[in-house]
């Protein structure tokens, strides 16, 4: 479980997070969305603290990640995340991505890490990939190895920061597919997203941030068929348009 | 015209002398320096400021200086000041590293900022330490971008120690003029330890391009 409790996060003079409070359940599959500037992205890269907390609390199981005792390194183990631009490792192959933090973190030998990494890679359709660089891969294959090189850590929760806002339109699905699984089979997941049909489908809740706040929240069809707050109409009148 | 083949063959052993000689330090030289280079370099991208600031002090002292200055100050400075006696290669072969060092930490620097923060960022984010992200993740790549501006200060670095003449060390110049102090065949002489110089940096370039070829930058 995650819970996050008066989250405040300036850059300079610039306040991105106002105060954000929620929490999520374990196995809950949450979708943060929103106009862009509206802190969504900051909010999940706080959660493993990748952008530094201004102030307020986030505990994620029975981890208080905001503590200045916490062992940053540690956590993170637990917290898998997924990047816009994939940010694979580009001197090493497919095969070597997955199995890089295992050997190097947890110590796990070889052929464990091997037959791990190989049955990520057939979980997330690309077995036929191991030995390839990145280089060689298209979006949706490179976005697909870095949910399994996460995958590879065990990990109780995995953030998603954008994952498809980066790919060709006709990678996108590919994509999905594979979260969905990964949803199916019981992960808890937090998504920044603009696939507004994604959330509808997944989601067991979803928020809306607007200018630094949670604005809204609730179930999808709570959100997307009967959003009470103007803003939340607002915005997305303006997407639903677009044929998100 | 007065040209003689036989002042040349007759000075080759005495060059070939000089040319290891020069080789041996040239090699000692950047060995020490790369180690000097990676240490600096990781000091000038740390998040502390002291560490920043010995590194950036060490690069602007080392680089806003004549090597000939930094050889003098080491031979004969440095001994007279802390009262110890040195050997002529000791100092020559720390003045060339302390040199080249400073410039290849700026190579060092350049290569780890140019490494995009995201490949920074996937590392952490799985629970890797800074230092094991550094090691596995950034150098790797860094290094690969590198090495062209390696090939170019050891070339640099090579041609320097020919400086390490003026306190008397036996390298490939300090022979050339020695041997035309008896001879006084200049132009044979020079020519030959010209060449010398270089067929030596002909070949490091041929190899570098040979190594650049098999770490193609992924």
């Amino acid at each position: 479980m995650i819970t996050v409790q008066n989250l405040k996060k300036s850059f300079g003079p610039v306040e991105v997070l106002r105060d954000i409070s929620t929490t999520v359940r374990e196995k809950e599959v949450v979708c943060v969305i929103g106009p862009s500037g509206s802190g969504k992205s900051t909010f999940l890269r706080c959660l493993n603290l990748l952008e530094e907390v201004t102030s307020g609390t986030i505990v994620i199981g029975d981890t208080e990640v905001t503590s200045p005792r916490t062992n940053i390194d540690r956590l993170r183990e637990h917290v898998g995340m997924v990047f816009q631009h994939f940010h694979l490792f580009p001197h090493l192959t497919v095969l070597e991505n997955i199995m890089l933090a295992p050997k190097h973190v947890k110590k796990m030998d070889k052929r464990h890490n091997e037959e791990r990494a190989v049955e990520l890679l057939g979980k997330v359709g690309l077995a036929g990939k191991r030995d390839e660089y990145p280089d060689r891969l298209s979006g949706g294959q490179k976005q697909r190895v870095a949910i399994a090189r996460a995958l590879a850590m065990n990990p109780g929760v995995m953030l998603f920061d954008e994952p498809t806002s980066a790919l060709d339109p006709e990678m996108v699905g590919e994509v999905l597919l594979v979260m969905k699984e990964l949803a199916r089979d019981g992960m808890t997941m937090i998504v920044v997203t603009h696939e507004m049909g994604f959330a509808r489908e997944v989601a067991d809740r979803v928020i809306f941030m607007d200018g630094g706040y949670i604005v809204e929240e609730g179930t999808p069809s709570e959100l997307f068929d009967s959003p009470k707050h103007e803003r939340t109409q607002a915005f997305l009148n303006r997407v639903l348009k677009n044929g998100s | 015209m007065d040209f003689s083949i036989q002042a040349i063959a007759d000075a080759l052993p005495l060059l070939w002398q000089g040319v290891l000689i020069t080789l041996k330090i040239a090699v000692v030289s950047l060995l020490i320096a790369f180690v000097i280079g990676l240490i600096a370099g990781l000091m000038s991208t740390s998040r502390s400021r002291i560490l920043r600031g010995a590194a950036t002090v060490y690069v602007d002292i080392i680089r806003g200086t004549p090597l000939l200055v930094q050889i003098f100050f080491i031979y004969f400075g440095l001994p007279v000041f802390l009262d110890i006696r040195i050997s002529a290669e000791i100092a020559g072969i720390a003045a060339v590293s302390l040199n080249a060092g400073a410039y290849i930490a700026e190579v060092f620097r350049a290569g780890i900022v140019s490494i995009d923060k995201g490949q920074v960022e996937a590392a952490r984010s799985l629970g890797l330490s800074g230092w094991k992200t550094m090691r596995l993740v950034v150098l790797p790549q860094a290094i690969r971008r590198m090495i062209p501006a390696f090939v170019n200060q050891f070339i640099v670095s090579i041609k320097d120690t020919s400086l390490l003449s003026v306190i008397g060390i036996q390298e490939l110049t300090q022979s050339g003029e020695i041997i035309i102090s008896t001879n006084f065949r200049s132009f044979e002489i020079w020519g030959t330890v010209g060449i010398f110089y270089f067929v030596i940096i002909y070949l490091l370039t041929r190899l570098s391009r040979l190594i650049e070829r098999r770490f193609v930058v992924r």
